[in-house]
């Protein structure tokens, strides 16, 4: 079975340093693919304080690859004690489909168990050639717009809705002008990778395209590593707020006797040390203190989020990319 | 039970063989296709027929096949020559050229896809000649042939160079001497007999080339309703946790592929076994 294999071999498994004491306890961090870096800082520092805390050595695996796929994995029985993915939609369905852990698993930790946040921005050329200030310059003819498929990945999810959620807030609040809109952004789309990482690919090493719609703490990345003098982000008026929920897989902690940790390590998350690595990793952090800290690195932009503009993932995920939805709606022959 | 065996053979060890052969095939092949069956019969047979009946659905199937029975039908004939070259000639880097064509077999595929899509996009080292000519090659059906070329072409030599290396050049010399020009020869004797090993290899390009993500989502732009493949479609389905449609996609190729194997291979017995009356 190809498809199998392909998903096995995308789960990349990395130990983190340290702590490798006769008898760590090990805890499986299940995650999606921009937060390696992240989490690699988190666990280093965790582990640290766990041990200064407790005296007791943990070791933390991480798994990283597409959201809905890991999600698949941990519902197919990966071992995962934590999982922390791109949206909430991937973890109620382990909770759902699976049992893993209580429906109501958002209300668990603060702010609907999201310690950090991101949103989207546009990534364009140096000196922004086809002057892309906001959404509306996404729809103008010869602008090349590059997104991964919405289907196949989830941060391409948040970008529709936050062409959608645009579209709405300039029209008072018309669906049909709100799905025409962004109809029209996707005819400027030549290319649907199936993944975010692919939409990098084609838009950094390829040339192709004049904006890429990419997660906030991406694209900062992006121009780090690739150079100030190739690429620019441009901060849209409005955006939507993302929110990559975190959650202890109860079923499994219970089972490998890892409760307690598993839930101190994502609460260690919100103490300030937590935020901090989130900060730097470019995820906005949810404390105020550390957000007025790095606050000239996170340009100022007005965010809605999902619940207000379109009612939670479930509703959502079917109006917009299941079968039929609005996005398959935008390829229909006609329509 | 003997009845329904064709008819007794003087071999010894029949039964074990035949035992091991029934076991390993119910395990390797049986049991795990007959999983992606009962999943999808857990549908009403309404909701079977809506899902591999949907426009963006029919549309993948018929770049799946097209495109793959296109590109396996190159690879036929280009792999035919390359097998004639390695085989007939003798040339200084044989054997490198030899080890080279089982390299698309070793690659993994998304490199190959990568490494495809950068020579073919529009400023890509040989998409730039090919753009001002009105060819485009990548995010496009043509792209998804050149992939699935790409992966397919080894399956074609390594079946057809062995049937040429043993072929009796006595048997063209003899052609020629009675009179036949060099078409003739070609078409009645050359042809003839490497026919079963060319259909072996188009089945086996074929085949991979239908099953084949790795590659073609990076070349084919993945756009819905033009240059989606059926396989991306069935990693769509699974991101909603449509378990039941994914799979109905898949039976649809299986079955679909089955039959056209088994027709080609239908067609490769018969050619085969007009070889043995022929000699």
């Amino acid at each position: 079975m190809k498809l199998t294999t392909l998903l096995t071999s995308s789960v990349t498994v990395i130990f983190a340093a340290g702590a490798f004491a006769a008898g760590p306890v090990k805890l499986l961090n299940v995650s999606y693919d921009p937060t390696r870096e992240l989490y690699q800082n988190y666990n280093a520092a965790f582990a640290k304080y766990w041990k200064t805390k407790t005296g007791v050595d943990v070791q933390i695996a991480q798994s990283h690859g597409g959201s809905g796929a890991q999600a698949r994995s941990v519902l197919d029985g990966l071992q995962a004690d934590v999982v922390t993915l791109a949206l909430a939609y991937d973890i109620d369905v382990l909770a759902e489909k699976g049992k893993l852990l209580p429906a109501n698993w958002q209300t668990r930790l603060p702010n609907g168990s999201t310690p950090y946040t991101s949103t989207i921005v546009f990534l364009v050329r140096k000196g922004n050639p086809k002057k892309i200030k906001d959404w509306d310059d996404l729809v103008r003819p010869g602008v090349g717009v590059i997104t991964p498929n919405p289907k196949t990945s989830g941060g391409a999810r948040w970008a529709y809705l936050g062409a959608w959620g645009y579209a709405l807030k300039k029209n008072g609040g018309d669906q049909n002008k709100a799905q025409d809109f962004v109809k029209r952004v996707y005819k400027n789309v030549p290319v649907l990778d199936a993944g975010a990482r692919g939409s990098t690919t084609t838009f950094v090493q390829r040339g192709i395209g004049d904006v890429l719609l990419a997660w906030e703490n991406e694209a900062f990345l992006a121009v780090n590593e690739l150079g100030k003098d190739k690429f620019e982000v441009v901060v849209p008026s409005i955006s939507i707020l993302a929110e990559p929920p975190v959650a202890v897989v109860d079923k499994v902690a219970a089972k490998r006797g890892t409760t307690e940790i598993a839930k101190a390590y994502l609460e260690y998350l919100y103490s300030e040390e937590g935020q901090e690595i989130a900060a730097k990793n470019f995820y906005r952090p949810r404390s105020e203190k550390i957000f007025a800290k790095y606050a000239n690195q996170f340009s100022k932009i007005s965010l809605f989020t999902i619940d207000e503009l379109f009612g939670g993932w479930t509703k959502t995920q079917k109006t917009h990319f299941a079968d039929g939805g609005t996005f398959d709606q935008i390829y229909t022959p006609g329509a | 039970m003997q009845a329904v065996f064709k008819k007794r053979s003087i071999l010894p060890g029949f039964w074990p063989s035949f035992s091991y052969t029934t076991l390993y095939l119910t395990l390797i092949v049986l049991i795990p296709l007959s999983a992606v069956f009962l999943k999808s019969f857990s549908v009403t047979w309404a909701q079977f027929l809506r899902s591999v009946t949907a426009p963006p659905v029919l549309a993948a199937y018929r770049l799946s096949f097209g495109a793959s029975l296109v590109a396996g039908a190159i690879s036929t004939i280009v792999g035919f020559l390359v097998a004639w070259v390695l085989v007939r000639y003798e040339f200084h880097g044989k054997a490198i050229a030899d080890a080279l064509v089982d390299l698309p077999f070793a690659l993994p595929t998304a490199v190959a896809g990568i490494a495809l899509t950068s020579l073919y996009t529009e400023g890509g080292w040989l998409g730039r000649y090919l753009t001002p000519l009105g060819i485009k090659v990548a995010f496009t059906p043509l792209g998804v042939i050149v992939a699935l070329i790409f992966i397919g072409l080894p399956f074609v030599i390594r079946s057809v160079q062995p049937v040429l290396e043993d072929a009796d050049q006595e048997l063209e010399e003899a052609a020629a001497s009675l009179g036949a020009s060099r078409w003739q020869t070609f078409y009645k004797v050359i042809l003839p007999m490497t026919r079963p090993a060319l259909l072996t290899g188009f089945a086996l390009a074929f085949a991979r080339a239908l099953g084949e993500y790795g590659s073609v989502i990076f070349i084919s732009g993945n756009l819905p309703m033009k240059t989606q493949i059926a396989p991306l479609l069935i990693v769509a389905k699974l991101e909603q946790y449509d378990y039941a449609g994914a799979t109905a996609i898949a039976v649809v190729m299986l079955v679909t592929s089955f039959l056209l194997l088994l027709g080609i291979n239908g067609l490769q017995r018969r050619s085969a076994r007009f070889l043995e009356r022929a000699r």
